[in-house]
């Protein structure tokens, strides 16, 4: 069992980095992406690699209370994508 | 005490494969010159690499011996909204002519995302291109 639990410490490290720089990646297309569409893609995986590193945390620390986070970034980063887009396409987000 | 072993086991192998979704995706996002090819990189990151994400958390709850299926829940919505909002982003590039228009529709004269009426029609022109 300890084995198997210090193999999994040393993934969690691993996958924390990778959420990591995949953040500064992001924020790289964010700052010099050339179109609208470019800046809402890099702000959508930016809000998906931020859950990846909430459910990272919870698996770290063995608790479920980071469910309700998860869940909650979740909505807000759908609803502020198609908000973002819509204002982009129509020029008003509730017409 | 050996399924909580292959648990464990199998919560970091999952791990480990949505990081490398994750890193794939977001240097795809980084290095592509196209913006539709740019868009293909990251949807890759929200489907495939925050599932397996999901799916370790779901693991190693049966692990630590309480399980629960909530991580399903979050896995059906962001399977469910993630075409969606890539489709948004499919919408505006052509809206915004970022990418190469494609060819006209059968039916229609436009797409819709482009078919602006007269009083929009300075909008469209001041828009980046």
């Amino acid at each position: 069992m300890s084995a198997a639990t210090a193999f999994l410490d040393i993934t969690v490290m691993i996958v924390f980095c990778a959420l990591a720089i995949g953040q500064v990646l992001s924020m790289v297309r964010l700052v010099i992406g050339p179109t609208y569409g470019d800046r809402i893609l890099a702000l959508d995986t930016m809000v998906i690699n931020a859950l990846g590193l909430v459910v990272v945390l919870g698996i770290h620390q063995g608790v479920q209370i980071y469910f309700e986070v998860t869940l909650l970034i979740a909505m807000l980063g759908f609803v502020s994508t198609v908000a973002l887009a819509r204002f982009l396409l129509r020029g008003d987000i509730i017409e | 005490m050996t399924g909580q072993i292959i648990a464990t086991y199998g919560a970091a192998i999952c791990l480990l494969i949505g990081s490398g979704f994750v890193t794939v995706g977001v240097i795809g996002l980084l290095k592509f010159d196209d913006p539709m090819t740019r868009l293909h990189a990251p949807t890759k990151v929200g489907t495939i690499g925050i599932g397996m994400l999901l799916l370790a958390s779901l693991l190693h709850s049966f692990a630590l011996g309480e399980s629960s299926m909530h991580e399903l829940l979050i896995m059906a919505f962001l399977f469910l909204t993630a075409p969606v909002s890539a489709n948004f982003i499919a919408k505006v590039n052509i809206h915004n002519r970022s990418c190469e228009t494609p060819p006209p529709p059968p039916r229609d004269d436009t797409w819709s995302t482009l078919n602006a009426p007269e009083d929009d029609a300075p909008v469209i022109a001041v828009e980046k291109s």
